[in-house]
């Protein structure tokens, strides 16, 4: 069963802001999917919509079986939602602050209080779990937010940017909590992002979402290899890049071959197969190579592919 | 939910500290200054300080009640409330600990005003009773004036108009009613208008349990008053409560 499915969400905000054009998509129970779009894709408010904070005004959208419009009370009881700005309590301690998500989400008593003690164990929180959390630093916080999230055991969780706003040493280290989160609680995760590392460290499936509409879903890997092959770059020893040119476009399973100055760039289907053909063909034509490097397309050749902008310029553009 | 409130307020000493300093000052200010007006006609004590204190309880408790909004609006800025809203706690629950968490410290400014008064020589000449209804009138104007700090906070989301809206009413509902002076030195179309002043209507009911007769059934009548104004806020703070959810 799909853990949560989209069909269609619209939303205008006020001054006719549209956010949603149309998003749909589904994840299956106990998957990791992602969204992930530059600033202002509208993925924020698909999670809102998700977590019943505000109403779509066209679409459907079912959490565990529940339509969120219909069954609003049902879907907050089986979700975690980790939103994009944190929503701690900064005058109050750590512990303070899940033990009281805990009873507003129907949790009393010893079996609360042992699911906070493991939740601050999780998130390498106990030392600092009787401090105000204003003196936290930003990734303790985010932890804690996360924690909020999870202290009911919810069975879906939304986190909507966890690492935004963190230096990138933090982002790493949580990268590597949140890997072992999902595996230690089993969750069902929506995630978004804007960083495609992190989309292609996290995820089991992913959708690129870019103005307000889905633009491809599927796996990182099959997102990259839906772009054409591998690109193949060869250092050559002289200036002999034209020949070479020559010799390796003649070869089979060589969509494209460049060359300029002492560097030959060519785009082949199967990196793996074609180095050592292309390799042996250079060698046969006297041509001496100094390096050779094989790269798979990233994300970023994948949303320049579908959406025809460069994700980063696209990001900048609108923060 | 109003746990979160109390322990908050119980980790600053300093708020703690003018929460006790403050009526200490109102009482011994406003007795000296205004000494000598009970020697005008129209006062049926010969002391001030029997006659202010009512009216300084009732002024202390709708004074910190109007504030109360800002709490709302900060939990909103840091993104308390949204988290709160994805869970299914219930929105009433949200709003009324908010407004309960304001009676409770208008009980406890009562409670030290009228023990350092009862120490300056003022006595609650209805007894038992008389005390319970005066800290009665000091719950239901806070909870009045939390509503509506409430549903102002909820509707501008800004603290600075809120502040704005808050000095803009303070003052005026003070003079549109009997808290310092006696009705009979009122102008009269005052006197009228403070027929409609919820502040009024604590201080009348408060007033009646330190005068030298009680009248029960006025006190009845002001605080049925009270009762009803508490719930028409409660009501219209939720009601804007509703609204500030939709615009999410
Ligand atoms: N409460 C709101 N009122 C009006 N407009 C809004 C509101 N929230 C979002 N928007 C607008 O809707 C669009 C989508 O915003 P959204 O927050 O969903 O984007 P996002 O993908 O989460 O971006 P980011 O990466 O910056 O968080 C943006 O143009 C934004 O300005
Ligand atoms: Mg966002």
């Amino acid at each position: 069963m799909n853990a949560i499915e989209v069909e269609a969400l619209e939303k205008t905000y006020p001054k006719g802001i549209r956010a949603l054009d149309g998003v749909s998509f589904a994840v299956c129970e106990g998957e990791v999917f992602g969204l992930l779009g530059p600033n202002g894709a509208g993925k924020s408010t698909t999670v809102k919509i998700l977590a019943t904070l505000t109403t779509a005004d066209a679409g459907r959208a079912v959490v565990a079986g529940r339509d969120v419009r219909v069954d609003a009370n049902a879907v907050r009881q089986v979700i975690g939602y980790v939103p994009q700005q944190s929503g701690v309590d900064r005058e109050a301690t750590g512990r303070e602050n899940l033990t009281l998500q805990g009873r507003i989400q129907g949790r009393r008593g010893p079996a609360l209080r042992r699911r906070v003690e493991e939740l601050l164990e999780r998130l390498d929180l106990t030392a600092a779990a009787d401090r105000l959390v204003k003196t936290y630093s930003g990734g303790m916080k985010r932890r804690l937010d996360i924690g909020l999230g999870l202290v009911h055991d919810p069975a879906v969780v939304y986190l909507d940017e966890p690492t935004t706003g963190l230096d990138p040493e933090a982002r790493v280290a949580m990268w590597a909590e949140l890997e072992r989160l999902v595996q230690e609680e089993r969750l069902t995760v929506l995630l978004t992002t804007h960083y495609l590392e992190e989309a292609e460290r996290l995820t089991d499936r992913l959708a690129i979402v870019s103005r307000g509409a889905v633009v491809v879903e599927g796996t990182p890997d099959a997102l990259k290899s839906s772009l054409r092959g591998d690109a193949v770059t060869v250092e050559l020893g002289e200036r002999s890049a034209e020949a070479a040119a020559g010799i390796v476009a003649a070869l089979a399973g060589v969509e494209e071959a460049q060359a300029h100055e002492r560097v030959l760039r060519a785009r082949v289907a199967d990196g793996r197969k074609a180095v050592p053909e292309i390799l042996s063909a250079l060698e046969a034509g006297g041509i001496a190579v100094a390096t050779v490097t094989v790269a798979r397309p990233s994300l970023d050749d994948v949303y320049m592919r579908f959406t025809g902008r460069d994700f980063r310029a696209e990001d900048e553009a609108s923060t | 939910m109003l746990g979160r409130q109390g322990r908050a307020l119980m980790r600053q000493p300093i708020w703690i500290a003018i929460l006790i300093v403050e009526p200490i000052v109102w009482i011994t200010l406003f007795s000296q200054l205004f000494r000598r007006i009970v020697e005008l006609p129209g006062f049926e004590t010969d002391s001030y300080i029997q006659f202010l204190t009512p009216g300084i309880v009732v002024m202390a408790a709708f004074f910190s009640a109007s504030w109360s909004g800002w709490n709302m609006l900060m939990d909103h800025d840091r993104g308390v409330l949204e988290r709160f809203l994805a869970t299914r706690v219930s929105r009433f629950a949200i709003v009324v600990s908010q407004v309960l968490r304001s009676s409770i410290i208008g009980v406890i400014k009562a409670l030290l005003l009228v023990g350092i008064a009862h120490a300056l020589g003022a006595r609650v000449t209805a007894g038992f009773a008389g005390w319970l209804v005066l800290l009665l009138a000091a719950a239901l104007i806070s909870s009045v004036f939390a509503g509506i700090s409430h549903t102002i906070a909820l509707v501008v989301r800004s603290q600075d108009t809120l502040v704005a809206f808050v000095s803009f009413y303070a003052l005026p509902l003070t003079f549109f009613s009997t808290s310092l002076i006696a009705e009979e030195l009122m102008p009269v179309w005052m006197q009228w208008a403070a027929r409609f002043n919820p502040v009024n209507w604590a201080v009348m009911a408060a007033r009646e349990t330190m005068s030298t007769t009680t009248d029960w059934s006025a006190i009845g009548f002001w605080l049925g008053l009270l009762v009803a104004g508490s719930v028409a806020t409660a009501l219209l703070a939720t009601h804007a409560f509703r609204s500030y959810q939709r615009t999410l």
